[in-house]
């Protein structure tokens, strides 16, 4: 366990670093877009004098790196710092949206994951049969969709054909907790729709990769069931890549969604990263990449970990 | 010959609005909806109403120094006034102001404030607001987008509690009009400025929860000053981006009313019950800009030979999907009482084309026209339909695809020919002193003509309207032969509302009912 202690340190450590980099390599990136916040927000308004004006009014006329070590110095202190554009707290532009955006991931994750296990052990279990065929066919199909296209085909039928769920997930701050699952329905299906692929897949070539080992055909020999080979047998050796992919799909619930969010009117982090990158509002940039950042270091270790936990040979590297 | 008849009919029969609507579609009539046809039924108050609007961006801000999309247009609008406004049939009125005129130079201004408005903190309006919220605009450190507009201010006092007048350096006939922009609504003083950030306004609705890019929350204001507006019980503002959700938002009845209907798609939602489509036409028109100071567009003969090589009447029909109207190269709308009806209408003639590209010394043309999406919606297939257009004369348009992001830094005002979008102005002077006047900031055509700038200043100080009304034609028709701005179309506002909704006639001086549809607008 210590080792895993210090492992889980140094990749903690490792991870303040990445981010520091995440932060210098996309304060660059929207210094370098053409330009800045001034002209975004005054659009075709904007004159010479106007643009003047603003930028001494936000700071803008300082030189980038002054900029970058001001913003790096006050996250350091825990302060995020105001948007440029309107001048509201960062934290809390980001607050209730994060929430919004664990909130999607999360309902989205209680589905697709028991679901792509279950199919993917199905699948595994009825090898070759019309049923894992099936499986595979409707999963790829629903994952090589675009996204949006899933979810228009997804609110066509069932909220303008049959009306059962709304067609827009305008949650807000009061609404009560069922009423807000009930809201976000649509969109957890049409994210589930478009992980739930890559993780059945994984699962269903993890467990037949261990099926041909020696162990299992002794298990065979021993007259166990299929199911129980599979299950209490291949299945906890098979966790870690399981395991990875399923985390790596968790990430994207979080940072990827995006285009769901737009279609279904989800206050969630991603329009205010694409609006903030649109408008150069770099603190607010920074500030939501860092959490994004965030949350992929910290979804891998905790992969790791687990992968580790079920699998403590990972340990020690040959 | 039918159609006469049956619209006769549908008038005599019902002075609904619906009832018009549901005949105008039947004839097929794309055209606006002529506000003075239409009889308004009686308002009746409450309800909740949800508008989704494509616009809205989580970076906007309740400063209207910064306004510059229609959500905030919008809200801006239902929260607080102007001293004056354009009312639905396009006439300028008092709003917080009761009444205004002018010394006869058009110099001073006196504005007449109404006694007893309040604030929806309570607090009475009264000109020491007024001139705070002008000044928000004025002075070095200002941002705002109507600074130029402010800028001929000389000075500005205080009459007493309930009055202001306003010394501009040259007569304007058109300062009332300048004083009705989104960009300059009273809002209450606070300290050395304005208090921007409360929404606190005198408008129909007072502001709940505004979250920026997402949605805005209104309650009806019971002191609201204007009577017969504000039925609403209480309003909420959704930005909803994607054309498609915004759709289908409305046909599943979670929004009322909505913008930017899909052209595309148009003739279908028409088709689907519980739903109507509004359309105005008003002065938001398209272009292709040339930049006179750049060869080859310096020489007017070129500009002319273009002018006669696009086939108007197809781009209208094939990128508005038939929702607007084809223009003349100068920007003021038929609908528009300054519009100079006697202009002839410039058509698609290759042999005129071919004629004025030989008076240029040229028998072929090769240039690039940059377009975007940013631009406005289509303006890349605009583009390309115009070079297949053109390539009959000799012209060949070389259309470059620039991206979206930029586009009003990088591309226009830099690039020699490109696309433009304009909202348009509501009167002639401004339109012209705003784009076409050789000094103005957004001069995007970079064309000096002394004897339009001449007029301009003339028209601007002339109080007699059918004078006025004459420079004006003149200048139209300046822009049109010798400007540098070709447009070939003005595009209507196309919006949808549940048919719950009612309204009275539908401003076309911007979009949404000139931006007051909440306060305007009520559940039958």
């Amino acid at each position: 366990m210590p080792q895993l202690v210090k492992m889980v340190a140094q990749r903690l450590a490792l991870g303040l670093l990445t981010l520091l980099v995440v932060s210098l390599i996309i304060f660059l990136g929207v210094e370098l877009l053409p330009g800045d916040l001034t002209q975004a927000i005054l659009g075709q308004a904007a004159t010479p004098e106007t643009v003047a004006a603003f930028r001494r009014e936000l700071g803008l006329d300082l030189p980038p790196h002054t900029r970058y070590l001001e913003w790096l110095g006050d996250i350091v202190q825990g302060d995020l710092g105001r948007s440029l554009a309107n001048g509201r707290e960062i934290s809390e532009l980001i607050g209730w949206r994060l929430y919004n955006t664990l909130f999607l991931a999360a309902i989205a994750a209680v589905i697709s994951v028991p679901l792509a296990l279950v199919l993917g052990v199905m699948a595994a279990l009825y090898r070759n049969s019309p049923f894992d065929r099936i499986v595979n066919i409707s999963t790829l199909t629903s994952i090589s969709f675009p996204e949006f296209f899933v979810a228009y085909i997804l609110i066509l039928f069932l909220s303008v054909n049959a009306g059962w769920f709304p067609s827009i997930s305008n949650v807000g701050e009061e609404m009560p907790f069922w009423d807000r699952v009930y809201r976000c329905i649509l969109p957890a299906l049409t994210l589930t729709l478009v992980v739930v692929a890559h993780m059945m897949r994984m699962t269903r070539a993890a467990i037949i990769n261990l099926l041909a080992s020696p162990y299992i055909e002794m298990a065979n020999l021993k007259g166990l069931s299929r199911t129980r080979i599979i299950v209490r047998h291949a299945l906890p050796n098979a966790l870690a890549p399981i395991i990875n992919v399923i985390v790596i799909n968790l990430a994207y619930l979080v940072v990827g969604v995006v285009v769901v969010e737009v279609v279904f009117v989800y206050p969630g982090m991603g329009q205010l990263l694409v609006d903030s990158v649109s408008k150069r509002d770099i603190p607010v940039v920074q500030s939501t990449s860092m959490f994004f950042a965030g949350a992929f270091v910290l979804l891998n270790l905790l992969a790791d970990m687990l992968a580790i936990l079920t699998n403590p040979r990972l340990l020690h590297p040959k | 010959m039918d159609s006469g008849k049956k619209q006769d009919s549908i008038l005599m029969s019902s002075a609904s609005r619906r009832g018009f609507l549901v005949g105008a579609s039947a004839l097929g009539a794309a055209a606006a909806i002529s506000p003075t046809s239409v009889m308004a039924a009686t308002p009746k108050r409450g309800g909740h109403f949800r508008l989704g609007l494509g616009h809205g961006s989580t970076t906007d801000s309740l400063d209207p120094a910064t306004f510059e999309n229609l959500y905030m247009q919008v809200v801006g609008a239902t929260l607080r006034n102007g001293l004056t406004e354009v009312d639905q049939n396009g006439n300028l009125v008092p709003e917080l102001a009761e009444s205004f005129h002018a010394s006869p130079d058009g110099r001073v201004w006196s504005f007449k404030l109404r006694k007893g408005v309040k604030f929806h903190n309570g607090k009475t309006m009264d000109s020491a607001d007024v001139i705070a919220s002008i000044n928000h605009h004025r002075g070095k450190d200002s941002k705002s987008a109507a600074k130029k507009l402010l800028q001929p201010i000389v000075e500005m006092k205080a009459d007493g509690p309930n009055a202001v007048v306003i010394t501009l350096e040259d007569g304007n006939a058109d300062f009332p009009y300048i004083i009705s922009d989104y960009h300059i609504p009273i809002m209450p003083k606070s300290g050395s400025g304005v208090d921007w950030k409360s929404g606190v306004g005198t408008g129909a609705m007072m502001l709940q929860k505004y979250e920026a890019g997402v949605r805005t929350t209104m309650k009806h204001n019971p002191n609201y000053f204007k009577k017969g507006f504000g039925h609403f019980d209480s309003a909420e503002v959704i930005t909803i981006a994607d054309a498609t959700a915004r759709t289908n938002a409305l046909t599943t009845g979670e929004i009322d009313a909505m913008d930017k209907v899909d052209l595309k798609t148009a003739h279908l939602l028409k088709r689907r019950k519980g739903l109507k489509l509004l359309e105005a036409s008003g002065n938001q028109h398209y272009t292709f800009t040339m930049r006179c100071d750049t060869p080859p567009f310096d020489n007017v003969h070129v500009r002319q030979a273009l002018k006669y090589a696009i086939d108007r009447e197809a781009i209208m029909k094939t990128v508005l999907k038939g929702h607007g109207a084809i223009g003349n190269d100068h920007p003021i709308s038929s609908s528009s009482p300054q519009h100079a009806s006697a202009l002839p209408q410039k058509s698609y003639d290759i042999d005129k084309a071919k004629y004025h590209l030989k008076q240029a010394g040229l028998s072929s043309l090769k240039i690039d026209l940059s377009a975007a999406d940013s631009a406005f919606a289509g303006s890349v297939d605009a583009a390309i339909l115009f070079k297949e257009h053109a390539r009959p004369a000799g012209i060949d348009i070389n259309v470059i695809r620039e991206p979206n992001d930029g586009y009003w830094s990088k591309v226009w005002m830099q690039k020699p020919f490109c696309a433009v979008y304009w909202g348009g102005r509501p009167t002639a002077d401004w339109m012209f002193s705003t784009a076409y006047a050789a000094d103005a900031a957004w001069n995007d055509s970079f064309w000096k003509h002394d004897h339009f700038n001449d007029l301009l200043l003339k028209a601007r100080a002339e109080l007699d309207t059918g004078k006025r009304n004459a420079m004006y034609a003149e200048m139209q028709q300046i822009v049109s032969d010798d400007g540098g701005v070709l447009i070939p179309m003005f595009a209507n506002y196309v919006m949808a509302t549940s048919d719950k909704v009612e309204h009275g006639p539908v401003a076309a001086n911007w979009a949404m009912d000139g931006f007051k549809a909440i306060e305007r607008w009520w559940f039958g």
